[in-house]
């Protein structure tokens, strides 16, 4: 008649037995020291590493040179004026390349013979700009187009070095959209063709959408590494983060406004890392649970 | 639950290790004792041919790579040709290091002056004189006055300039960590924010590609570009000196280095003698020839 009992809410019957309570006691006591040794471990750790820093020879001068407090006040709002062409060549580059880099990925992997030709200079323009180093291709862009005196072409360094990064970015991120393309099982794209869509419409509204959610990883990856090579177009003349850093060191030789500029830039980077962190663990949910990936 | 937090633990554990492993491997070499050697007092323990240098007996001394004209010839600082490069040797000479003994270094501007123990004697390379540098490094005495040019495309805007005022409206380009960067932010404020290269040569290829109306370098790079390099471009005038102050290039010593005071000496007694006056006359160009901007 416990049951009874239970629903009607009077006194719980239960009572643990002593073993239990002993088992859970026990358990308490191993997390409080587990608790305790790590806590004393990281502060031994952080004593030691601060000693070893502050007592190593040259550490005067390092702190002087790196850690300087009143050039990092200096150049902290110079770096975030800087900062802010950087922020923008992201943005815009970023939309560019990714519309780009799908266009390169679905022209890659076209069926049908009449598609050859396109199919072939897709494969020569990835293979070409991921191989070109990334700074070649922006001397030639921004220092070499200038030179040709084009009519009506940009002469800005900005929008060369825009494009420049838009060039080899696109090669990049058009193999991370064939990848996901060619990821997609071929049954999904029978399926769709059996249900009497067109292959333009299989690729559109069944292979794409999947192939661009499997992506998203390391599509992010890529655009975090975009958004510490904006820096690059500083070769143009334009005054980006580093830059701006580089002229209050030129003139003072002190590096603490590199410190300044390479923080700001981690924190920047750091919550599109997050980002990137938490979709790949709610994509590994779902999969794990057996839905929709 | 136990083998889930014990992963991150054990990690902990090791990259502690690492780290303290790392922290002793890489601790830096100690900075030279610079009591040894006599620094500061002119002519005074600077032996002729046994200072205190890094290789005994021999003379390091550094510049950039590109090494560029009339500073050096043919981007080759050993030649004794090109006026930092003549220097370089009278310097030497002076300290008794004959052409044999000197050793010649290329180390990126930015790199030379990096904490901890130089790689070279000392530096050559255009490099300007300030008190805020002074806290970073060592100089001699000033080896050459220097003052800043601009220079234009023939039959610009910008070439029409008779002073500092019809400067505002143009865009500028100067190469960074140079005084001439810091006239343009200073003395000329001009409205568009300046153009900043890496090297003089990028400056000089925008300009020839019109992304700047106007590039600001010392006299004797101005006087070079102009006459050899971009013949469309021609020099629109110099700036006085900020303040009253003189601008000198100086050769740069580590911190604290023995050898400062010998080198001061020596560039010193150059001075005197007239030979810095005679390699500036067989190296520079005149600079009475540039209009003055006020």
């Amino acid at each position: 008649m416990t049951l009874a009992k239970d629903a009607r809410g009077t006194e719980d019957p239960y009572v643990p037995s002593e073993r239990r309570l002993e088992r859970e006691r026990y358990k308490r006591a191993r997390a409080r020291r587990a608790t305790a040794v790590a806590a004393l471990s990281t502060l031994v750790t952080g004593v030691v590493l601060y000693l070893v820093v502050v007592n190593a020879p040259g550490w005067q001068r390092t702190r002087e040179t790196f850690f300087d407090w009143g050039y990092a006040r200096e150049a902290f709002p110079k770096v975030l004026e800087g900062l802010w062409l950087n922020v923008r060549l992201l943005l815009v580059c970023g939309a560019a390349v990714l519309v780009l880099g799908m266009l390169v990925a679905v022209a890659r992997t076209l069926r049908g013979p009449v598609f050859l030709p396109l199919r072939v200079l897709a494969a020569a323009y990835t293979d070409f700009f991921r191989g070109l180093p990334l700074i070649i291709t922006l001397m030639i862009v921004v220092l070499g187009v200038p030179a040709l005196r084009l009519q009506g072409v940009t002469v800005d360094p900005v929008l060369l070095g825009g494009t420049a990064l838009t060039l080899t970015y696109s090669a990049y991120v058009a193999e991370v959209f064939r990848a996901g393309i060619e990821s997609v099982h071929p049954s999904q794209r029978a399926a769709a063709r059996s249900l009497g869509l067109t292959g333009r419409q299989a690729l559109r509204h069944v292979v794409l959408p999947q192939a661009v959610r499997r992506q998203v990883p390391p599509l992010l990856n890529d655009l975090v590494s975009l958004q510490k090579d904006t820096g690059l177009v500083s070769i143009g003349g334009a005054v980006d983060a580093v830059r701006a850093a580089d002229i209050i060191v030129g003139r003072s030789l002190n590096y603490t406004p590199y410190i300044v500029a390479g923080l700001v830039f981690v924190a920047l980077t750091i919550p599109m890392t997050r980002l990137t962190d938490w979709v790949t663990a709610r994509t590994e949910r779902r999969r794990a649970q057996g839905g929709a990936t | 639950m136990r083998s889930v937090h014990r992963a991150p633990r054990r990690a902990v554990a090791a990259v502690t290790v690492a780290l303290l492993a790392t922290a002793v491997a890489c601790a830096p070499q100690p900075e030279e004792d610079t009591a040894t050697g006599p620094s500061g007092s002119p002519g005074n323990g600077c032996v002729q041919g046994e200072l205190a240098t890094k290789t005994p007996g021999r003379l390091t001394i550094a510049t950039d790579e590109p090494a560029y004209e009339p500073w050096f010839r043919d981007g080759d600082p050993a030649s004794g040709e090109g006026f930092e490069s003549a220097v370089a040797y009278a310097v030497a000479e002076r300290l008794g290091y004959g052409k044999g003994a000197v050793v010649w270094q290329r180390v990126p501007f930015n790199k030379a002056f990096a904490p901890g123990a130089k790689t070279f004697d000392f530096d050559i390379n255009q490099v300007s004189i300030s008190d805020e540098r002074r806290k970073a490094v060592d100089f001699s005495a000033g080896y050459y006055d220097v003052r800043q040019a601009v220079i234009a495309l023939k039959g610009s805007k910008a070439a029409k300039a008779k002073s500092v005022a019809d400067l505002k409206d143009v865009t500028l380009g100067a190469q960074v960590g140079t005084t001439s960067l810091r006239y343009i932010e200073d003395v000329v404020r001009p409205e568009r924010p300046a153009a900043v290269y890496a090297r003089n040569d990028q400056a000089k290829s925008a300009l020839r590609n019109g992304q700047v109306d106007a590039v600001v370098t010392d006299l004797p790079t101005a006087f070079y570009i102009t006459a050899a390099e971009v013949t469309d471009a021609e020099i629109v005038g110099q700036f006085e000196n900020r303040g009253s102050a003189r601008e000198q290039f100086g050769l740069v010593l580590d911190k604290g280095s023995a050898l400062t005071g010998c080198v001061t000496a020596a560039v010193e007694a150059l001075r005197r003698d007239g030979t810095l006056a005679e390699l500036e006359q067989r190296w520079l160009s005149d600079a009475v020839d540039a209009p003055v901007l006020k």
